[in-house]
Parts: C-alpha cells; structure tokens; sequence
C-alpha cells in the first residue's frame, strides 16, 4: 500500500506529482455558489429595510434641515436651525421632562413590582400556579384594550376610582384632565400592561438560579434575606438590565396609550416625544419640525440599544 | 484503486502557514486506514479534504484512479460518520437512516429495502421509529453507522466515531466496526486521536503531527520502528522514556552510556556523540539496591494487579518509567539501579530513528487502557 | 423540649405563609381587577352601568356583545388584525429565516458588515421614521389598503439577530453531512434548518404575531375606512365614537378583541419564555 515514506518531516512531493494536471491544481470552489444565494436569500430583507427603514432615517434627517411645505416637501434649507430653535422651545423641553419622568417611572415601577410578583411567584406554596397565571394574564392585553379597561375606571362620573376616593371622604378627581394626575393615570396604566410580560421574564430569571447556591448559602447559615440581596439579585441583574432597557425603549416608543388616554394633555402635560412628532407632522402639517424631533427620539434611542448591544455583548455571543 | 493522496496540501486565507502540509499516502481498497494524532494536527481538516466539505489548497486527491480535487462531495460516492454523529434531531431513527438516500433520489423500495438491511445489521430495528435523544449514546452510534451502511458507497470516513462513548463500549464497538467494515468490504479512512484504536483497528496508520506526516505503516510497524520522537511517544502505555546518552570512546561505537548502570549495546556501531535512547517502560529493568548505591529513586508505584508501573527519578534528574509485570513490592524513596533489558531505539538530534536494537519485535503492545 | 422548639418552628411557617398568601392575593386582585372589572362591565345592562351601579343591580346579561357583534364592525376589525398578522407572521418567519440562513451558511463579502447594518436597524424606532414612509407608501398608492399594514413589515431585523443565532447553534456537522449527501443550500435551509429550529421560529412567530396584532400608529395613519381597519384602531373608534353612552358595549368589544390574543399567549407562552432566554439574556 504505502509509499514508505521517509522517516520525518521532510517528505519530497512524488514526482508524477505534475503529470495528471498540468498546471498547479488550485483550490476548487466548493463556495462558488454561495454569493448567489446570498444575494437570493438575503436580498428581499436588506431591500425592504432600504426602502422603510434606511431611506426613511436619512430622508428624515435631510427634512429636519430644512423648512417643509404643508406637503411634507423640503423648501428652505437651514442647517441646523430646527435643532436650536427646538432645543430653546419651552414646550419641547417640557415634553422632554415629561418623557423622562414617564420612561424612567414606567420602568423603575414595572421592575419593582414585576420582581415582587415573581419572588412571590417563586415560593413553594399550595396553589401557587394559580397565582402564575394570573401575573401573566396582562400579557394578553393589548395598548387599546388596556386603555378601555383603565378609561373605565379613570371615568369621573363612573369610575370605580372616584368612587373609592369619595367614600373616603375626598373630592373625586378629575384624573385625565388634571396635569399631574394625567401622567400618574397613563404611568400607572403602562406599568400595568407591562406587568404579565416583566413577571414572566423575572420569575423565568428566578427559576434559573441554580437550587445548589441557596442550599450551600443556606448550609453557611445565611438569611433568606441575605441570600436574596447576595445570590438572588446578582444574579438575576442580566434579566433587570434587560427589562429596565426594554422598558425605556418602549417607553420613548409610547404612542398609543398616549393617544387614547390623554391625547397628550391636559395642556401638553402628557405630550411625549413620539406623540409630538405625530400632532407635529400630521395634524400640524409642520413636516420639518416633526423631522427633527423624530431625529432627536432616533438618537436617544439608538443609545440606549447601542449601550443595550454592548452590554449584551458581553455575555451573548455574536 | 484505493485512495491516492499526493501532496495536499491545506492553507487558509487569513493565514499564511498551511494547517497541512504535502501529505502523501495511499489507501487501498478495502483497508482500514486509520489517521491518527493530537487535536489540531489537522487530521480532521484532511478528512474534510478526502470528503470535499473543504477545497484542497495544494495537490492532487484521487479515488479510484479519478482525480477529485474538483468533484463536489455527493459525486464523491463516500459516506461519513461524524463525531457527533450528525443525527437529525427532528428525523426518526430509520428517516435518518434514508435522509441521505432520498437526497439521492432512490426509488422508495430500494431505500425501504436499505434502510431495513442497513438497520437490522446494527441491531436497530426495535427503535426504528424513535427519536436520536430517545436512544442511548452507543444506539446513536448505531444509527450513524447505519446510514453509511445504508449508502451504497464502498468509501467510508469516519471522524473520530467512538470519542462521546465511555470506556466499555468504546471497546465494544472497535470490534464491530471493524467487523463490519471487513464484512462490507468498507475502505474505511478512520480519524482518531486514541493510539490505541490506531493500533488495535488499522490495517495501516498514518501519524499525524505539526503539520506534517510523521510515519506510515501497520500499528506493529510503527510500534516497532518508530520514526521519531514524536511517534515513539504517542505510541504505547505508559509513554516510553527518552533519555540522553553518549557513544563511549572517541571513534564510532556500539555502546551507549547514560549513566554507570543503564547503558545500551548497539549491534552495529554509530559515530561518535550524543544521542536520545527511547527504552520503552517494559523493557527497563529494575532491583531494588542499598541506599548509596543505585541510580534512581522510586517517587510512585501504581499496581494495577497484573503489572506494576513505577515512577523514579534518576539522579540527573530524569523520570523514568518502568512496567514489571505481576506484583512488585517497592517502597517509596527505596533507591533502585535501573538497567536496560536490550531493545532500544536511538535517535539523532533531528529527532528522527537512526538506530534500533533488536528484540522489540517479540515485545508485547503494551497498549491496553 | 425539642417537641415545643418544632412547633415554634412550624408555628412561625405557618403565619410566614400566611402572610406571603395575604401578599399574593393582594397584587393578585391589583393585577387583574381592571381585567375583571371591564369583562364584568361587559355583562351589565347598559342602565346600570349609566347610573353607576356596577353591582347589585339588575342580572347579567349578553346584549352588550350582541349589540357589539350587529351595531359594530368588531368582527370585521377582527378579521383584519387576523390577515394581517397572519400575512406579517408568515412573512417574518420566511424572510427573516432566509436572512439568518445566508449569515450563519453562507460564505460572501460583506457578510459581517451586511450582518451589522442589520443589526443597526434594531436601534431605529419605526415610530420616528413615519413621515418618509407615510410619503413612500402614498407614492405607491397603498393606502387605505391591506398591503399598506403588510408590506413594511414583512422582515424584520430583530427576527433576523433572534434566528441567526438559533442557527448558529445548529452543529456544523449536520451541514458537512448534508455536504455529503449532496444537499443545496435550499435543500438544506428546507430539510434541515428549518426542522430543526422549530422552537424558535414558533418564538418568533409569537411576537411577530403579537406585533402586528398590536399595531396601532402606523394604521392609524394609513387606513381610513373601517372595512379595513384592525381591531386596536377599531377600539379607539368604538371608544371616541360611544364613550358617553355606550360603556357596555365597548367594554364588550375590548373582550372579543382580548379573547384571540389570550389564546395565542396560552399557546405560545411557553416560547415566549424561551426565546427571551435565549436570544436575549442568558
């Protein structure tokens, strides 16, 4: 069988070597066709992020530099202009303010409560799956559907909160029309219809804590308390990291909660950012202006994913 | 016929040194070629290679007299046996047995008759309809071996197919490989880095290391005639001792001196100098001696109940290892002389088998895990 | 001595537990009162819920969903959402499958850069890209047309990042395997890939679903006519058009629409925890 080759590393190339090919056999492409399947399979999603995706941020960042017609088209260009003057305008940076109270509310709350629910969900007690699938019922709800449950209640004549405030003695409170009790209504709403999500995400976290770390704490004689500060917390902080981001994204995407509830009133007290950009463009007919804000809410939010990114990064392979 | 491969020969783009370099060999029809060496020598790059999932860089690969270097893998007509086996989690056991035949376009029949055949002979037909994690380890073995049995292909690669197995079956299915592969008539390239699947299975072994084709021939070959260092090493357990000798005189020599006790005779003289002397562990001797004298110092005894190994450091610092057979009584720190018993290989500064002294041949494979 | 210690022990369970069941039906009634107010709301004669009398009052009774199934579009809009989603589901678990499959098998130029770009489109919010797109789909003369809540949707970037990194899980060998089998690269994105990664595509066709059920911005702007709208737009229309006299009813209305999705969830729960175990934290 074998050439008995010579002993080690050097082994001379066989000298027919050459004959059957006359020239050096190169490579074969095994990969040829890849390129054009890779165009085939990957085409039909990079065109249709072009078109409503790509086309649309670049589109938008040129309209902000410029004055628009009630079309929507650019006439004017003025660099920069829309930044500064929005940036001065006292209602923008109300609407700033506003948006930060309600992304930052919405998701310390929807952390503290949707953890709570699942270290409740977590304990070993009869009958608790009951308890589990109600913390996840909310999934279900939709924006609107959630909006007529909490309008509802939030009714002046109606509602069922009024109701309580006046048997306690108390003036029943007009909670949409007045400004601060508008945000606290919609916080309140958007913290709820997170809660079946976030439950789910905490209490999946909870479940994945290894048993063998409780037992060795528990073994060294630490409190429940303890080992929910020194094992629980740490680690489970990936998963709360990943709620808090979501929840501030979805936050600064806010629209339809804002729509149905308030309208962004009363007096702008509930306008958010992405509301604006909407009253802006399409009920304003102020294009340019609409851009720029539009551009503003891209920035922050591609921030706070890119810092999302990073983070994950870290721990996720990609 | 067989498989010739001439000077193939892997480099990637990103890189300019080849993972594998001007490999030549030939594997005939019929034999059980098995490839061994350490992980990242490239053995299973060569198998990808034979098989076409990896273009060849450099030299030219026939089958059967045909040069394939540019043949896609179906037109190859090989089956392969993957490491993880490659079972399809989602198929039942006799779905993954004719997934590959029905990506051939077989006509039913045939591959209901294959599939049948092909599990019948690895005792599989009870789980036909199972899922691969509903079977044990060694079943989906099974099944990686039957959809190569199921293949009409007479060429078969398999990489590294008994490495997820423990110990026991491991030694089962080494024999039923084998059995089949004869029975089949298999040309079985066999990729490995157990020397003793090498040395128990292969009609011929090629060791594979750094790149480069260290030796071809049968296990009892290169048992016997190691051409290096290297070779000398991964072969037989426990690992053989290398140690540094010198010719004595000034001219050419037959004796080789390491120290004042172990010295090797050589049959045919070596020029003059310093050389490694391979002694494989069974053939040092060893008595036990008072405790100024001797040249080593026992530091560990296994007994294994039908041998002994000891470990003892040699007064220039070496450790050796010695294999006595039956119970020997040793205490630890006891100063021993050790001796050679005869066979021994020398080897030259490039590492490489210049010399060897008889007797190995009548040695028994110390190779049993 | 060491009988009255277990007790004490036990003792002090039991008020623990009690106190821990106390805590779970108080956030439990929290949660799900709005829930159960609205479903029973839905149950009351419409005079009853007028005068404020949410209970106690007259009997329960099905009219308002009557009177939300002939006096309302709810079925239509229902429908819609139902197309839609469905079209968008289907959509993302085709295209975005494709895409991954090219980034985890395919060998080309630009495959990491590409892989990136997409990546990136993961930091733009549709929501701030709406004036463009409005111009776009009106320029192409979809809207006020089912395709105008397709079209846009029909890949999805995220769907992309969740696949590619199923399938980068799936071994290497299964794809030498089918090397050697003579498998195309279509053959084996249809045989192998896409059976092996059923899991996460039912994770992904969950949320694409409930995405597009969940739409409300973007048809709000493109759809006029209510033979067309989805359902999250036909709520708010049931809710402005009858907020003063017909609470009843849309509280109706709001059950029919939360039935389908309590479904999907019920069903889909399960990848849902999955896919966000793993493609996001872990």
């Amino acid at each position: 069988m074998i050439e008995s080759l010579p002993s080690t590393k050097q082994q001379p190339k066989g000298p027919e070597a050459n004959n059957e090919v006359t020239a050096k056999v190169k490579s074969f492409e095994l990969k040829k066709n890849d390129k054009y399947y890779a165009w085939l399979f990957l085409g039909p999603s990079i065109l249709l992020l072009t078109v409503f995706v790509f086309f649309p941020m670049l589109r938008t960042l040129y309209l902000s530099l410029f004055l628009t017609d009630t079309f929507g088209n650019p006439t004017v260009f003025i660099g920069l202009k829309n930044y500064t003057t929005l940036l001065k305008s006292a209602s923008y940076i109300a609407s700033l303010k506003a948006t930060g109270t309600y992304v930052i509310s919405v998701s310390v709350f929807t952390i503290i409560f949707g953890l709570l629910l699942a270290a409740l969900a977590n304990q070993k007690l009869r009958g608790i799956s009951f308890f589990r699938n109600i913390f996840t019922a909310t999934m279900g709800v939709s924006v609107s559907v959630s909006a007529v449950f909490w309008l509802f209640m939030f009714n002046p004549s109606l509602g069922i909160l009024n109701k309580v405030v006046v048997a306690f003695g108390f003036h029943p409170i007009n909670w949409l029309t007045t400004p601060g009790w508008a945000m606290t209504a919609v916080i309140a709403t958007t913290v709820w219809m997170h809660l079946g999500f976030t439950f789910l995400l905490f209490f999946g976290a909870l479940q994945a804590v290894p048993k063998s770390l409780y037992d060795a704490a528990s073994v060294s004689g630490a409190t429940s308390r303890y080992q929910f500060w020194h094992i629980t917390l740490p680690m489970i902080s990936p998963t709360m990291f990943f709620v808090a981001v979501i929840t501030l994204i979805s936050g600064f995407k806010s629209f339809g909660l804002i729509d149905l509830m308030t309208g962004g009133g009363p007096t702008n007290a509930t306008n958010l950012l992405v509301y604006r950009v909407y009253k802006d463009a399409f009920m304003n007919g102020n294009y340019a202006q609409a851009s720029t804000e539009a551009i503003i809410l891209t920035i922050i939010i591609a921030i706070i994913t890119f810092v999302q990114f990073k983070l994950l990064a870290k721990r996720v392979n990609y | 016929m067989g498989i010739e491969l001439k000077g193939i020969t892997k480099t990637y783009d990103h890189s300019e040194k080849p993972v594998l370099s001007e490999v030549n060999a030939e594997v005939q029809d019929g034999e059980l070629f098995v490839i061994v060496g350490p992980s990242g020598c490239g053995k299973s790059t060569l198998l990808r290679m034979v098989a076409g999932i990896i273009p060849i860089s450099d030299g030219i690969l026939k089958i059967n007299g045909q040069v394939m270097n540019n043949v896609p893998p179906k037109d190859r007509n090989l089956s392969m046996v993957f490491q993880s086996y490659a079972l399809y989690p989602f198929l039942s056991v006799a779905d993954n047995v004719a997934f590959g035949l029905k990506a051939r376009k077989m006509a039913a029949a045939e591959i209901t008759q294959r599939v049948d055949d092909a599990l019948k002979m690895v005792n599989l037909t009870k789980y036909r309809d199972r899922k691969p994690r509903e079977l044990s380890g060694g079943q989906r073995q099974r099944v990686a071996l039957a959809r190569a049995i199921a293949s009409d292909s007479k060429i078969c690669l398999m990489d590294e197919p008994l490495s997820n197995l423990d110990a026991q079956l491991r030694v089962r299915m080494r024999s039923e490989i084998r059995e089949l592969q004869r029975k089949l008539g298999l040309t079985l390239i066999y990729v490995t880095h157990d020397q003793t699947e090498a040395m128990t299975m292969a009609d011929h072994v090629m060791v594979l290391h750094d790149q480069h084709v260290q030796q071809i021939d049968s296990p009892l070959g290169i048992y016997n005639h190691p051409a290096n260092h290297f070779v000398a090493q991964f072969f037989g357990t426990p690992q053989i001792n290398l140690l540094t000798a010198t010719t004595s005189g000034n001219g050419t020599a037959t004796q080789l001196i390491i120290d004042e006790y172990l010295q090797v005779s050589l049959d045919n003289p070596i020029a003059a100098g310093t050389y490694t002397v391979g002694i494989r562990p069974n053939q040092l001797g060893m008595k036990q001696v008072a405790a100024n004298s001797g040249n080593a110092t026992v530091i560990n005894v296994e007994a294994l109940g039908d041998q002994t190994i000891i470990e003892a450091v040699m007064d220039n610092d070496v450790e050796v290892r010695i294999v006595k057979d039956g119970q020997v009584h040793v205490e630890l720190d006891q100063r021993v002389a050790v001796t050679a018993l005869g066979p021994a290989f020398v080897f030259d500064d490039h590492e490489a088998l210049i010399a060897e002294q008889g007797g190995v041949e009548n040695d028994r494979i110390v190779a049993v895990n | 001595m060491e009988n009255s210690m277990m007790k004490q022990v036990a003792k002090k369970k039991i008020l623990g537990n009690t106190v821990k069941y106390l805590l779970l039906a108080i956030l439990a009634f929290i949660v799900i009162f709005p829930f159960a107010l609205g479903i029973w709301t839905s149950f009351l004669p419409s005079m009853d819920i007028a005068k404020g009398t949410l209970w106690g009052g007259g009997q329960l009774t099905l009219h308002n969903y009557v009177t939300a199934f002939t006096q309302t579009k709810i079925l239509r809009y229902l429908l819609n959402s139902l197309v839609i989603a469905t079209l968008v589901t289907a959509a993302h678990l085709f295209f975005c499958s494709l895409g991954a499959y090219a980034f985890v098998f395919l060998d080309f130029k630009y495959r990491d850069f590409l892989f990136y770009v997409v990546l990136g489109t993961m930091m733009l919010p549709f929501e701030a890209e709406v004036i463009p797109n409005f111009a776009t789909v009106k320029m192409l003369g979809l809207l006020n047309h089912y395709s105008v809540m397709v079209i846009p949707f029909l890949t999805s970037a995220f769907g992309i990042f969740m696949l590619r990194q199923t399938f980068k899980q799936i071994p290497r060998d299964l794809k030498e395997a089918s090397d050697v089998d003579g498998l195309s690269h279509w053959q084996f994105y249809w045989k192998v890939v896409m059976p092996y990664s059923k899991i996460s595509l039912c994770t992904l066709a969950a949320y694409s679903f409930l995405g597009a059920w969940n739409q409300y911005l973007w048809p709000m702007l493109t759809t006029f006519s209510d033979h067309l709208r989805p359902v999250q737009d036909g709520l708010r229309q049931l809710q402005s058009e009858e907020t003063f006299n017909d609470w009843g009813m849309v509280q109706a209305s709001a059950a029919i629409v939360v039935v389908p999705t309590l479904i999907v969830l019920y069903i889909g729960q399960h990848y849902f925890k999955s896919g966000l175990n793993e493609g996001s934290v872990k």
